[in-house]
């Protein structure tokens, strides 16, 4: 058993990122968006960190990078769930199928 | 020390207009006919203070970047801004919230000012979000009305999902070249398949900022729930700030990768015209109509792009100034439709000119220019985009751009000739604003003078040169 490198840790981001592009595509639940699209952001922070880790030891530009990505990953979930709770004031649902009243 | 008052006036001015605002909302005085005409004047010297001593260079080691060009940018959106704010009165004064829109619309100015002066990645995204953030909350800005909140739903989540694949695309690029400042990085991209990536998700990233076509899903659902004031924030300034950076950050950090980076460039425009047009001719919501004109304009500006030289910036530039009046000016006649009738489909226009002539020759004057017929200055602004970008691409294109330009013809005019329809539609009067009537004139004068104003295409031209 070897040591977890960073091709391992790469190929692990790369499923996530996919994972939660799959997720923002297919699931109907807005918070299940909105769950999908930190999905992305996580595999994000985890490719910066191993860059810093193992191709770039004696930088930490990647991981300052990463602290402000989760920062601002909440600024935008905050948002996100006071829209969506105001969509469920105005349509009493968060189905994304629910909110038709705009189509081509 | 006065160097950083110097470099960073633009942005410190509007901080100072944000600061203002939450005195006037803390104190208790941010009734509307109190703060509008104020911030109205405070726009006005926001846009003469951002022409005046204008320097360059750099701050905050070298992340913030900045120059005589950078700052007319900046000047050309203040200005777009003082118009939305004389333009969108009526909409502004029954807003109940009139403090926290002003708010939200200058921090992400704001971020647009931060983002086109970023030099380094990590600026970069921070002001992307800061500029985005509040545009969504924006667009449900309409108290408790169901398309509103659509809409804004589905800005916020375009806006996390396209901001995620910027990221991605910056991960890579910082694992490549181990290093985030733009000056750095074109020095240190390796031939990689992982560098090709990076870039593909970066383009997609400005692509779906710029609304270029398969990214452009979210534009027409979000202009048309969102009231007309924010639309036409996005279409203009949102879209304006995002294609100046585009052209500098192709210019500054993709500049080895330029022979891969054309043939992407050049097929997004073509879909994009094509699509855009295509869909503009069946939309009879104004709104929507608006919206992927806006799209296909979009496209023109990409073509400009594609060309991939430094003085593709002076085309792109000249043209958002022309895009700016025209398309605030069709904007605000949207507005004022619906806000004083509830008003926004094709048929509702029928007769306008016999209803308010004022509005109507308003209208009819925007969508020549929009269409790019030739006294309005649409015209010129369309000729030197095509011709920036006929000069790098190949003769085919340019002529299937230009067969273009004659199908956008159909719809536009299919607007003016409603707006001339002599039918009784309706007899209610529409009355603008006497500040909206100003908005609108100085839009008109716009669209019809600075098509012959010569030395303005000069001044850009002599901004460029040093870039």
């Amino acid at each position: 058993m070897t040591e977890p490198g960073l091709y391992h840790i790469l190929t692990l981001s790369a499923l996530l990122f996919c994972t939660g592009m799959y997720g923002f595509f297919t699931r109907r639940n807005l918070i299940t968006l909105l769950m999908s699209v930190e999905l992305m952001l996580n595999s994000v922070n985890l490719n910066l960190v191993a860059f810093d880790r193992y191709v770039w030891p004696e930088k930490t530009e990647g991981l300052f990078f990463s602290l402000f990505i989760i920062a601002v990953a909440a600024a935008e979930a905050a948002l996100a769930i006071a829209i969506i709770i105001h969509l469920y004031r105005t349509h009493k649902s968060i189905d994304v199928q629910e909110a038709e009243e705009l189509k081509y | 020390m006065t160097d950083f008052f110097l470099l960073l006036k633009n942005e410190l001015g509007l901080c100072v207009l944000l600061l203002f605002l939450l005195v006037m909302k803390i104190s208790g005085r941010d009734n509307a006919s109190f703060l509008l005409p104020a911030m109205q004047w405070l726009l006005l010297f926001n846009f003469v203070f951002s022409l005046l001593f204008n320097s360059g260079g750099r701050l905050f080691g070298g992340m913030f970047d900045t120059s005589p060009l950078l700052a007319f940018q900046k000047a050309i959106l203040n200005l777009a801004l003082y118009l939305s704010s004389l333009l969108f009165e009526s909409w502004l004064r029954k807003s109940a919230h009139l403090a926290e829109f002003f708010l939200l619309t200058l921090s992400s100015l704001l971020g647009f000012f931060l983002l086109i002066s970023s030099a380094h990645f990590l600026m970069f995204y921070l002001s992307l979000e800061l500029a985005t953030l509040p545009v969504a909350a924006l667009a449900g800005f309409a108290p408790m009305e169901k398309r509103s909140s659509e809409a804004a739903m589905k800005m916020i989540l375009s806006a996390a999902f396209s901001s995620a694949v910027l990221l991605f695309g910056i991960s890579l690029i910082y694992g490549l070249a181990g290093t985030l400042y733009f000056k750095e990085v074109p020095a240190a991209l390796k031939e990689h398949p992982l560098t090709w990536l990076a870039v593909l998700f970066l383009i997609a990233a400005f692509a779906f900022k710029l609304s270029v076509v398969p990214f452009h899903l979210w534009t027409a659902d979000v202009y048309e729930g969102a009231p007309a004031s924010v639309s036409s924030y996005l279409s203009v300034i949102s879209k304006g700030a995002v294609a100046f950076v585009f052209v500098s950050a192709l210019h500054k950090i993709f500049v080895p990768l330029k022979g891969q980076i054309q043939p992407v460039l050049l097929g997004l425009t073509l879909i994009t015209i094509l699509i855009g047009n295509l869909f503009a001719l069946r939309q009879q919501n104004i709104k929507r109509f608006l919206a992927f004109s806006s799209i296909t304009q979009a496209g023109y500006i990409l073509f400009a792009i594609s060309s991939l030289k430094a003085e593709s910036f002076t085309p792109v530039i000249y043209f958002i100034i022309i895009y700016i009046f025209s398309n605030l000016a069709a904007w605000s006649v949207a507005s004022v439709m619906s806000s004083s009738a509830g008003k926004e489909n094709q048929h509702d226009y029928a007769g306008l000119y016999y209803r308010n002539r004022f509005l109507a020759v308003a209208l009819v004057l925007s969508l020549v220019s929009l269409a790019g017929i030739p006294p309005a200055a649409g015209f010129f602004g369309k000729w030197f985009l095509i011709l920036q970008g006929a000069s790098a691409a190949k003769g085919i294109i340019t002529v299937f751009v230009a067969l273009n330009l004659i199908l956008s013809l159909y719809y536009y005019l299919k607007w003016i000739w409603v707006v001339f329809q002599n039918t009784n539609a309706g007899s209610d009067t529409i009355t603008p604003t006497r500040m909206e009537k100003t908005g609108l004139i100085l839009c008109v004068a716009g669209i019809l003078l600075i098509g012959f104003w010569g030395d303005l295409y000069r001044y850009i031209v002599e901004l460029v040169k040093p870039f």
